[in-house]
């Protein structure tokens, strides 16, 4: 933030709102590598959020699984084997989740994928 | 005494009957009232002053608004300031839903599962309905991995699909189990310090161990109430930034 309080209109140099974008570029650049260093701790590292973090997602894409398999025995009459497939399936889906919760991939379905170009400076700590 | 269970019991505070639907205010939404009403009343009064120096009531409030501007800044990046209120507005109320429930006697609305289910619910619609608005059917592309054997693509995408379902689960399970297991224990380590205290002049002695724990245990559960909103705003901006940036 530059000061709000000082007033713009001392001509210093040339062009009054030149010198201020300067200065606000100057203020952002700190902003900038802070943002690049911080970002691969910005996701909860520690230890026991992680865990209940990992914990939360193994049993919930289980969960998820296992009731896409009952409501579609329910619906096509196959009473126990889509929900066998599908348990599967959810594990499998767990794991996955967890997989990339714990490298730090943001949940993002598609693994291995960046998002945007300064965050695969992260996935790899 | 009461059990450790009681504490979560849905109590009506004016029956609301309408055809078969039950929509009683209760407790619940009183304390939700409570963190909405608490929340604006927090802004709109700290900001009255509009102080260059804030004052210590300005400061906690630009505290907060600069801590969720960041948090989106860094996670989502410049396109996501026009969800900031989004995110923030859900950030406070579910820190004041966690904080109201810190006081005695209070209801902490966020250990139900219907609640925060309701949260993550409208943070995953809201965020397929974004990816969907911004890229079109190419927002699907979300489900195909890069790289992945074409023989193993049905599979694949079917696991993709449960994981990006289980989103809003593991989002609302989080918040909720975390919030009821911690209010759980207090009570459990309460309720042994008085049945403990009950039982003569060794009780009492011994009962020091398991006040000193709820006393630890409240400081825990201060920082599991912050940690649990930020969590869950942090998702939602990592949700957000998903839809926003597919490739």
């Amino acid at each position: 933030m530059w000061e709000r309080g000082k007033p713009i209109s001392q001509p210093e140099g040339n062009d009054p709102l030149n010198d201020l974008d300067r200065k606000l570029r100057e203020a952002r650049e700190p902003e900038k590598k802070r943002r690049v260093s911080v970002r691969p701790a910005g996701s909860d590292n520690r230890a026991s959020s992680m865990a209940f973090r990992v914990g939360s997602e193994l049993v919930s894409a289980l969960l998820v699984g296992v009731g896409i398999g009952w409501l579609l025995d329910e619906w096509l009459g196959t009473k126990p084997w889509l929900m066998v497939v599908f348990f599967f399936l959810g594990s499998a889906a767990g794991i996955y989740n967890v997989y990339r919760a714990v490298n730090g991939m943001s949940m993002t379905p598609g693994m291995g994928r960046t998002s945007d170009p300064d965050n695969d400076d992260g996935s790899s700590s | 005494m009461a059990g450790p269970i009681e504490q979560f019991e849905i109590k009506d505070i004016i029956p609301i009957q309408i055809g078969s639907l039950d929509l009683s205010f209760t407790n619940s939404s009183l304390f939700m009232v409570l963190a909405v009403g608490v929340v604006t009343l927090l802004m709109t009064l700290s900001m009255r002053g509009h102080l260059l120096v804030p004052n210590r009531l300005q400061s906690v409030s630009e505290l907060m608004y600069e801590f969720v501007a960041n948090m989106v800044k860094e996670n989502v990046g410049r396109e996501g300031r026009p969800y900031f209120p989004f995110v923030f507005t859900l950030f406070m109320f579910i820190l004041f839903g966690n904080m109201l429930g810190m006081v005695p006697y209070s209801f902490t609305f966020t250990s139900h599962i219907i609640v925060t289910f309701g949260l993550a619910a409208m943070v995953f619609l809201g965020v397929t309905i974004l990816g969907f608005a911004k890229h079109g059917t190419h927002f699907l592309s979300l489900f195909v991995p890069e790289g992945a054997p074409k023989a193993l693509l049905p599979l694949i995408i079917l696991i993709e699909v449960i994981s990006y379902l289980s989103r809003p689960v593991s989002l609302s399970i989080r918040l909720f189990a975390n919030m009821m297991a911690g209010h759980t224990m207090l009570k459990v380590f309460a309720g042994f310090t008085v049945t403990m205290g009950s039982a003569g002049l060794i009780g009492v002695l011994g009962s020091v161990a398991p006040l000193a724990i709820n006393v630890a245990l409240t400081g825990f559960e201060f920082l599991v109430a912050f940690l649990q909103a930020y969590v869950f705003a942090l998702l939602t901006c990592l949700y957000i930034n998903d839809a926003i940036h597919l490739h």
